[in-house]
């Protein structure tokens, strides 16, 4: 015969077993950002570089086109004053790097060039590793990653009006746009001075925390070319020039760090620091191989810039975890679509 | 009607039920804590660009080799104690259920870890658990096998958190409706 407690207590059972199992279905889908549609994913941003026809398979999803080099780092030991990593230990450390520039395409024309990236994976015997990607531009165009992403999706946008107005709403990006309308071109990866931006944290040996910001200075020395002679070139003009340049002999960078004042800027990429502030040269970095990326070295590697080795870390400024989390995502597409883009 | 007097008490009977060994009980609570907690991160630090996404990441790798260790042991331990019987009364496709699932959660809490180590040693990233500290990798890079790795580890999140729920919601079948003591069988406290 029916109980009508017994009932009602295997009501009140079942209910509060679907609200323990509900609710941890949707903690876990609000976790996931399932239930958030303006939360700003690493694959949203990641979905913004790509131009109207699609990504490229295969490829990076910003600074699509390059080529591989190897070579090592010369540490002279003046930057183990700033630092406690071993790649600050006066040494020669392997190297594998890349060339590139900003686009999405892998086939974009060289003259296109604006924005140069170097990317460096330092190895030393700890097993530890230093990654960065540093581009030509002296500061970066935005202060924060939200707007970065404005900042694609407004130069994506068909409206008229749109970079204007994404202009007017983020004044910092007067000083990269006065960058790229007045800095000389040159036709060489090997002339350009290749800048971190971020800011990141070095700490030495006895502890002590310092926020640093550091560039990679050509040996070579910039020859300005007309903008209107890069137009003319052959579309894989700085590919072949670096090629032949280093088959001939080394390219050479010295690796300049700059410590911050307090009450620097460590945040804002946008912002250069002012020119007094003092520089360590640490080492030099000689570039004496490059490769097609198809089948090279660096076509595999992820250019993440939290890869730090212990005796650096990440800073208040938000951008390298906003980019570790979109490359990842950048990197997992690419390789997943490895059929798309053949070696050689 | 039954003489509730002619049985000994609640108490008694629950202290001769079998049950899983302290130990065996310690590390199910604690596994069952880090592997929830693992999955929440996991989803957690893939859907944000924050600063979080770091510290997320930094957790993830350390807790889920972590766990990896704390797995073998308990497959050591049960081994050696076993685990205690269920109901008699317990329908036969339920008892397949329990014991299908327990299987699938001993794979998956094995798989995992080794899949998301391997993930990161197949794209030649270090791994780092801490810092300064890095484990080995244990395939070579690889792009293929990586994608295949990414795609595992992911499915099978998906697979273990769905796992973990219809799992708690039959513990607590048992505990509120069966009322059967299987759930003491874990959790201790006296049989209902
Ligand atoms: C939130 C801001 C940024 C986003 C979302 C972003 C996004 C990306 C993505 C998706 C890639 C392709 C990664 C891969 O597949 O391995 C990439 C590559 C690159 N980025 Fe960024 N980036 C950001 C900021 C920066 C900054 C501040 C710099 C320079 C200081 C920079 C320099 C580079 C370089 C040089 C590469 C090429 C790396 C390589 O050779 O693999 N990026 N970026
Ligand atoms: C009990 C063990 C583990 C569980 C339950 C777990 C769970 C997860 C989950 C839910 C995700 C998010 C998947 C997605 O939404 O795309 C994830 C991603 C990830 N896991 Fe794990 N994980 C475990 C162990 C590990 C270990 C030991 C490592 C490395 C040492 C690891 C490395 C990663 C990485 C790198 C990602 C991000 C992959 C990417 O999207 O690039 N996991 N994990
Ligand atoms: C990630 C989370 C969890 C995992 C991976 C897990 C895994 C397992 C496994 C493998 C067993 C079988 C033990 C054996 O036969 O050796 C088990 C038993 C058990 N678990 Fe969990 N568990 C989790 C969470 C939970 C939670 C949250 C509860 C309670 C609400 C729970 C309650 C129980 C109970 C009552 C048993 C005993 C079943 C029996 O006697 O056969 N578990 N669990």
């Amino acid at each position: 015969m029916a109980d009508p407690t017994r009932s009602r207590s295997l009501l009140a059972s079942l209910t509060a077993i679907g609200f323990v199992v509900g609710g941890g279905a949707a903690a876990f889908a609000y976790t996931a950002g399932w239930l958030s549609p303006d939360r700003l994913t690493p694959a949203k941003v990641v979905d913004a570089f790509a131009p109207p026809g699609g990504p490229a398979l295969g490829h990076r999803r910003n600074h699509a086109k390059g080529v591989c080099f190897t070579g090592s780092f010369e540490s002279n030991g003046a930057g183990a004053e700033l630092s406690k990593a071993q790649v600050f230990e006066a040494g020669r450390y392997p190297v594998v790097g890349r060339f590139n520039f900003g686009t999405p395409s892998p086939v974009a024309p060289d003259a296109k060039a604006r924005v140069r990236g170097f990317s460096v994976r330092i190895s030393t015997p700890d097993g530890q590793e230093w990654r960065s990607a540093q581009i030509s531009a002296p500061v970066f165009p935005v202060s924060t990653p939200q707007a970065f992403y404005e900042l694609l999706q407004a130069s994506g946008s068909k409206a008229p009006e749109a970079m204007k107005n994404f202009a007017a709403t983020h004044p910092e990006i007067a000083g990269f746009g006065g960058w790229t309308k007045t800095a000389p071109w040159t036709a060489s990866y090997a002339e350009e001075r290749y800048n971190g931006l971020n800011s990141f944290i070095f700490t030495d040996a006895g502890g002590k925390d310092r926020a640093v910001r550091w560039s990679w200075v050509p040996e070579a020395p910039p020859v300005s070319v007309p903008a209107d002679d890069i137009a003319k070139r052959g579309p894989d003009f700085l590919q072949e020039e670096i090629t032949q340049r280093i088959a001939a002999g080394p390219a050479r960078w010295t690796l300049v760090v700059t410590v911050a004042d307090p009450g620097d800027p460590t945040a804002d990429p946008s912002k250069a620091w002012p020119a007094d502030r003092r520089t360590v040269e640490v080492g030099k970095l000689i570039a004496d191989k490059v490769e097609p990326e198809a089948d090279g070295p660096c076509r595999d590697v992820n250019f993440d810039p939290t890869v730090l080795p212990l005796g650096i870390r990440t800073s208040d400024d938000p951008f390298p975890a906003a980019r570790s989390a979109a490359y990842a995502v950048s990197f997992d597409r690419r390789t997943a679509e490895a059929k798309d883009y053949p070696a050689k | 009607m039954t003489d509730a007097a002619s049985f000994p008490k609640a108490d008694a009977v629950a202290d001769e039920l079998p049950r899983f060994t302290p130990l065996q009980r310690l590390i199910h609570w604690l596994m069952a804590a880090g592997i929830i907690a693992m999955l929440f991160i996991g989803v957690g630090m893939v859907s944000t660009i924050a600063a979080t996404h770091l510290t997320l990441v930094s957790i993830h790798k350390p807790l889920g080799v972590a766990l990896l260790a704390l797995v073998i042991i308990r497959i050591a331990v049960r081994f050696r104690y076993g685990a205690p019987p269920l109901p008699v009364d317990l329908p036969s496709p339920m008892k397949l259920a329990a014991k299908a699932s327990h299987y699938a959660f001993y794979g998956l809490m094995v798989a995992m870890p080794l899949i998301g180590w391997a993930m990161l040693s197949a794209a030649d990233y270090p791994i780092t658990l801490w810092g300064g500290f890095n484990l080995p990798p244990i395939v070579a890079p690889s792009r293929e096998l990586h994608a295949l790795l990414w795609d595992a580890h992911r499915t099978l999140a998906f697979v273990f958190f769905t796992l973990v729920l219809l799992h708690v919601a039959a513990a607590l079948f048992h505990a509120l409706v069966r009322r059967d003591g299987v759930f003491q069988q874990m959790a201790g406290g006296a049989r209902p």
